[in-house]
């Protein structure tokens, strides 16, 4: 599934890896440096042994047919001292540089990790509500994991062979020209073999890609609904239609690995194959006494010849590592791309300035104070004239001629006005997509009205900042999203310097107290997977509780106890009345016997308020709200 | 265990086989190759003739050819073989879960049993890739290279006798040292995944009790420390490159001097030049092979799991099966409940259900009330067989469930479940789900008694609509309807719906039961519902209490008897008196 969603978002944009480097030095300013001059050295060092074996078969070549070691002794000691030198500074070098690698990819992860998540949590909910959440979080996983391989793996190993294939270049044609341009020759077959083969296996990766996304998406979903295909014998035809995706999967996978492990003994076998080809040239070369081109000046000889093969095979090697690390480096850059476009994500805007505070109120006048009162008030500053004014935080809410739409050019709320006093209970009523959940998403201003004025204790919204706003309204939410930990911990987070005291309390007013005490380990049951060890009730129950304990002036229910049987809604009521007086409380169900006792009532029709009223004026009225309330009594 | 999982090879023995054969063999060239490649060096320092350098070429390009054939059957040997092994895996499990019944479905979670058959068989798949090339080419490329080092260097080749100890020493304690981190980071970083997923869910609610800073800094702490594990791990496998570096560098250091000296001091008796850059690369051969042999067993070790996970399901018995000589006729769609218990597991404290006896006859439409936790739907989940009584008797028709074939049984028997699913395909397909050879009248009736026809039809696309996964793209009332449509196209004796008209306004509701009576007075209807006006008008309600049967009775009677039934029903009509009918 994650990875089908994958392949449908767009391709990496330019200039990635220039931002992944950017990036990672920004992060290291001086252990990159470190670690490339490492990488460099470290791998010039490897390529050079053919010089120093050049030098040394020369030794052997002039005196091996005398047997007289000790005079030759001296020459190949000494750079073979050399060379054991070379290779100790270059051991510690590729130490260093594996060592630093280590933290430095697992810290550039870390810190891409946080921004991604930092970034995310500023996001407006629209973002949320318009991405699929599986593709976030494969940003998460794939992606970044994608990253790791670039970082830690190909961009070092792709600059080690830079590296490594311009010295032996540097190298051979310090030995010969003629031999140069047949390996260059030799490789250039070889790039374009990879470029074949690599072809063919990228094709058939994308659709074996495609095909994982396909079945994958099918189990899952067949999963999800087993239950279903066992009520509906289903089973036969599931197995049927599961084993042609499998076999299809099968087909794309099987081209796909074939060509991939194919190029490994394509290259390797051409590598020996220009071996060859350079040993008969070098050969016919040394018995023709043909003309050596070289930067050295160095004839032909077998001194030449011997290590040229040996790089040949060098250069043959790190060509092949550059073409298995393509795949692997287009992935990474893909991760890296969505990577950067979710950080990229511009965040929630907050131009609001009024703020809640702490108030204490002495001969009516409301001053601000440091300590919890348990009294709170807006702190309105007047950029005019610098002064600033409080405002008791009451829960007054208030809706002029407001309009809204989720995108421009559809309107789902029109001219919808309705007046909230404090502790009143308002009620909204009508079918899915009335436009009920939209007005409370205007309240905390998860999304921004189109048109119209919304104020709070007499303050626009706009000017109140966002997090003051949400402080000051507590949502229940149909869906109840749990967290992982305790049930304690889950309720605390409506208020996380909470005592155990004030969360069991809350618990208790949302009569979760009951449930909560019978669970094998109490208020510490762990909960995990969003609470999956609880009835989708007992989440409700709790989500009451843990918005109870936040106490905030207005409440907003969406759907809160559309879970929790009548029977115990009844037995819970009291704890709720509790809990709704005093409070603002805005009442979204679908149920009309948990809007019953409402204030006011707003039925909503296609994001217009059709009626108002309480439940008594509504059923005098006789208008939808009584067809809706009496419908089940029309056949008796 | 691996016993079961390479059940799973079959067809693709042959492939697996043949892998290594062709391994076996393109490494054998391999290692021939810079045999002959030394003997050419040692003709051409001889000064020889080019006809024997071509001779040579010759030989040697033959042998690349062999090998590349041998390498490219290989490739695709195992290609085939490892896929086909995955494709069998998956397939196994695919099919031993549509056999699973409701009590092992339980038992396993959904998003484990969709890793199980994604990630883990990929896991598996890998290692058995490794095994069948690698496991067989390493160890084959180490004692090849090993006895060719010996031939070509004689007694130069002792160095490996002392640098393979250390090399495999190093390699030991680095996995030794990375692998229990390892082990543990995997888990910390799944855990991590799972709560940024938990906060991309719950967005809504971190906002709304403004905890953005909270969770960073939540997640700041698990990532640290994801990050420092993770660190650790890498700083010790980081060892990895370092050490076969010093080998290769000494077999360099080794060669180069001492081997000069053979060299000369023997007058090239011993050991000619040639030998020297054969010597260095089976070194590299020898090395590289070692360090792919710790890398296999790393891969395997870490697939192990994968490997376990994989066969519990494998290992999973189907707790309910059709018996031998079932019954395929469902007689009539009476229920009867003889002193039935029931619990989830053997190890489950309270009993789900206990003593339940309960008659229903044929064509009577009962309702069933109850509070959550009630077991109302395990009562009802006995009569399809479902789940398997713990103790006493549920009978069909008057026949013991457990005589009837499952298929016929649960064909007669039509639920439609609470947590109810439509699948991806049109509103066609997904009816079809209840009778495939239905017609397009037959399916237009159906819904017409569900009041889906409405709906569906005003659709631009009508019936061929295409339904979204998990019905994502219809609401929640018209989910319900077209899934009570999808049940009553089986033609059940009975039919039995839990909770499935919850999100269905109650206008609606009524007319959908006024259907079923007017349409299906023979089919025995079953009503799981929360509204008492869903149930009011039925023959008989029965109110569940803590797994028992607290009262059975006609809507008045209840109301006048039972004080669970008039809480019920005052708790939605407390106002509703109010109203003057």
């Amino acid at each position: 599934m994650e990875k089908n969603a994958q392949m449908k978002r767009p391709p990496a944009k330019k200039g990635v890896v220039r931002r992944i480097l950017k990036t990672v030095f920004r992060f290291y300013p001086v252990r990159m440096p470190i670690v490339i001059i490492c990488i460099i050295f470290s791998a010039a060092v490897s390529s050079i042994p053919s010089v120093f074996m050049q030098k040394i078969i020369g030794v052997i070549e002039t005196s091996w047919s005398s047997g007289d070691w000790s005079s030759a002794a001296e020459q190949i000691l000494s750079t073979v001292a050399i060379l054991a030198g070379l290779y100790v500074l270059s051991l510690i070098s590729a130490v260093i540089f594996n060592q630093i690698m280590a933290t430095i990819t697992q810290g550039t992860l870390m810190k891409l990790r946080e921004k991604m998540f930092n970034g995310m949590q500023k996001l407006p909910i629209k973002y949320f509500d318009t991405h699929n959440h599986g593709d976030i979080m494969s940003t998460y996983t794939n992606d970044i994991d994608a990253l790791r391989q670039v970082i830690s793996q190909s961009l070092p190993q792709l600059l080690s062979v830079g590296i490594v294939v311009t010295t032996v270049l540097g190298i051979m044609l310090y030995f010969s020209l003629w031999l140069t341009l047949i390996v260059l020759a030799g490789t250039a077959v070889m790039i374009l073999l990879t470029k074949k083969i690599g072809g063919g296996s990228a094709k058939y990766f994308m659709k074996q890609q495609k095909a994982i996304g396909k079945e994958e998406g099918y189990i899952e979903e067949i999963m999800n609904g087993q239950k279903v295909v066992k009520v509906f014998c289903h089973e036969e035809e599931c197995k049927e239609q599961f084993d042609s995706l499998n076999n299809r999967l099968f087909e794309d996978s099987r081209r796909a690995n074939s060509y991939s492990n194919i190029l490994g003994p394509v290259l390797g076998n051409m590598g020996n194959v220009l071996y060859v080809i350079i040993a008969l040239a070098g050969g016919l070369f040394l018995l023709t006494g043909a003309e050596n081109v070289s930067i050295s000046g160095l004839a032909f000889s077998i001194s030449v010849t011997v290590p040229f093969l040996n790089m040949t095979k060098m250069f043959a090697g790190n060509i092949g590592q550059v073409s298995f690390e393509i795949n692997s480096v287009v992935m990474g850059l893909a991760g890296a791309g969505r990577v950067f476009e979710l950080m990229d994500q511009t965040p929630e805007t907050d131009e609001g300035y009024v703020t809640l505070v702490n108030a204490r109120e002495e001969n009516g006048v409301i001053t601000e104070c440091s300590e919890r009162t348990g009294m709170w008030a807006w702190k309105h500053p007047h950029s005019e004239d610098g002064s600033v004014t409080y405002t008791r935080l009451t829960g007054d809410v208030r809706l002029f001629d407001v309009d809204f739409g989720y995108n421009e050019n559809k309107t789902v709320l029109h001219n919808v006005t309705l007046y909230a006093e404090p502790g009143q209970k308002v009620a909204f009523v009508g079918a899915t997509g009335a436009g009920k959940t939209t007005i409370t998403n205007l309240i905390n201003r998860f999304y921004d009205i189109a048109d119209g004025k919304i104020r709070y204790d007499g303050i626009n919204i706009n000017k109140i900042k966002k997090a003051d706003l949400r402080r000051s309204l507590g949502i229940v939410l149909q869906d109840t999203n749990l967290f992982t930990g305790t049930v304690m911990d889950n309720i605390r987070y409506g208020k996380l310097d909470a005592s155990d005291d004030e969360c069991i309390k809350a618990a208790k007013l949302a009569g979760a107290d009951d449930f909560i005490t019978r669970l094998p380990e109490g208020y510490n049951t762990m909960l995990s997977g969003n609470g999956s060890n609880l009835s989708q009730g007992q989440r409700q129950l709790l989500a009451i509780a843990r918005a109870a304990v936040a106490d905030p002036p207005v409440m907003i229910l969406d759907e809160a106890t559309s879970s929790i049987d009548t029977r115990t809604e009844a037995i819970v009521q009291r704890g709720m009345d509790a809990l709704m007086k005093g409070r603002t409380v805005f009442v979204i169900a679908h149920r009309l016997s948990t809007v019953k006792n409402s204030d006011v009532i707003m039925v909503l029709e296609q994001g217009r308020i059709i009626e108002r009223g309480s439940h008594d004026k509504l059923i005098e009225e006789k208008g939808q709200y009584y067809s809706l309330y009496t419908g089940a009594f029309e056949l008796e | 265990m691996i016993k079961k999982l390479l059940g799973s090879v079959r067809e693709y023995k042959g492939v697996s086989i043949k892998t290594p054969i062709f391994v076996s063999l393109e490494v054998v060239m391999e290692c021939l190759i810079p045999f002959v490649i030394a003997r050419l060096i040692n003709e051409i320092q001889a000064g020889c003739e080019f006809s024997v350098i071509a001779g040579y070429g010759g030989v040697l390009v033959l042998m690349a050819a062999v090998s590349l054939t041998f390498g490219t059957l290989a490739g695709r040997t195992c290609a085939t073989a490892s896929c086909g092994f995955a494709k069998n895996l998956r397939h196994d499990i695919f099919y031993r879960i549509q056999d699973f019944s409701f009590e092992n479905i339980d038992r396993f979670s959904t998003s484990s049993l969709v890793t199980r058959l994604t990630t883990d068989v990929t896991n598996v798949q890998m290692a058995f890739m490794m095994i069948i090339r690698m496991a067989i080419r390493c160890p084959f490329m180490l004692i090849f290279s090993f006895i060719m080092a010996f031939v070509m260097g004689g007694k130069m080749a002792w160095i490996f006798v002392i640098l393979l100890p250390v090399m495999g020493f190093g390699l030991f304690l680095i996995i030794k040292n990375a692998m229990p981190i390892f082990k543990r980071v995997f888990k910390k970083y799944d855990k991590l995944n799972e709560s940024i997923q938990e906060n991309v869910k719950g967005m809504r609610v971190v906002k709304s009790f403004v905890r953005e800073e909270y969770e960073q800094k939540k997640f700041a702490g698990a990532a640290g420390d994801v990050c420092r594990d993770f660190t650790k791990a890498e700083k010790i496998l980081a060892f990895n490159g370092p050490l076969m570096q010093f080998c290769l560098y000494s077999v360099m250091i080794f060669v180069l001097s001492f081997g000069s000296y053979v060299v000369i001091s023997s007058t090239g008796a011993d050991l000619q030049v040639g030998q020297l850059s054969a010597l260095l690369t089976y070194s590299f051969q020898i090395l590289n092979s070692l360090m792919m042999v710790s890398m296999i067993f790393v891969m395997i070790t870490m697939s192990a799991e994968s490997a376990r996970r994989i066969v519990e399901v494998l290992d999973e018995e189907s707790s309910l099966s059709s018996p031998e000589n079932p019954i395929h006729e469902v007689k009539d769609g009476s229920v009867d409940f003889d002193g039935v218990s029931f619990r989830y597991s053997s190890k489950s404290e309270k009993p789900a259900l206990s003593d339940i006896d309960l008659h229903i006859s044929s064509g009577e439409t009962i309702g069933i009330i109850g509070g959550t936790g009630s077991s109302k739907s395990s009562l009802i989940q006995l009569i399809s067989r479902l789940y398997d009584a713990s103790e006493g008797t549920v009978k069909v028709g008057g026949i013991d469930v457990r005589n009837y074939d499952l298929e016929s049984l649960r064909n007669q028997v039509a639920v439609v479940l609470q947590k109810n699913v439509l699948f991806s395909g049109t509103v066609k397909e997904n009816l079809r789900w209840g009778n495939k050879e239905a017609t397009d009248e037959e399916m237009k009736e159906a819904c017409k008694i569900a009041c889906a026809d409405e709906f569906v039809s005003a659709f631009p696309e009508g019936y061929d609509t295409y339904i979204e996964q998990g019905g994502a793209n219809v609401s929640g009332g018209q989910k319900q309807r077209l899934c009570i449509a999808r049940a009553l196209l089986k033609k059940p004796k009975i039919l039995i719906l839990d909770d499935s008209t919850s999100a269905v306004d109650t206008r609606t509701d009524a007319i959908i039961r006024s259907g079923f009576k007017k349409f299906m007075p023979n089919t025995t209807k079953i009503i799981i519902a929360q509204r008492t006006s869903s149930v009011q008008d039925a023959d008989r309600i029965i109110v569940m209490d803590g797994g028992k049967i607290n009262a059975v009775g006609t809507h008045d009677e209840l109301l006048r008897k039972n004080e669970i039934y008039r809480e019920v029903y005052t708790s939605q009509n407390k106002a509703g008196s109010e109203v003057d009918e």
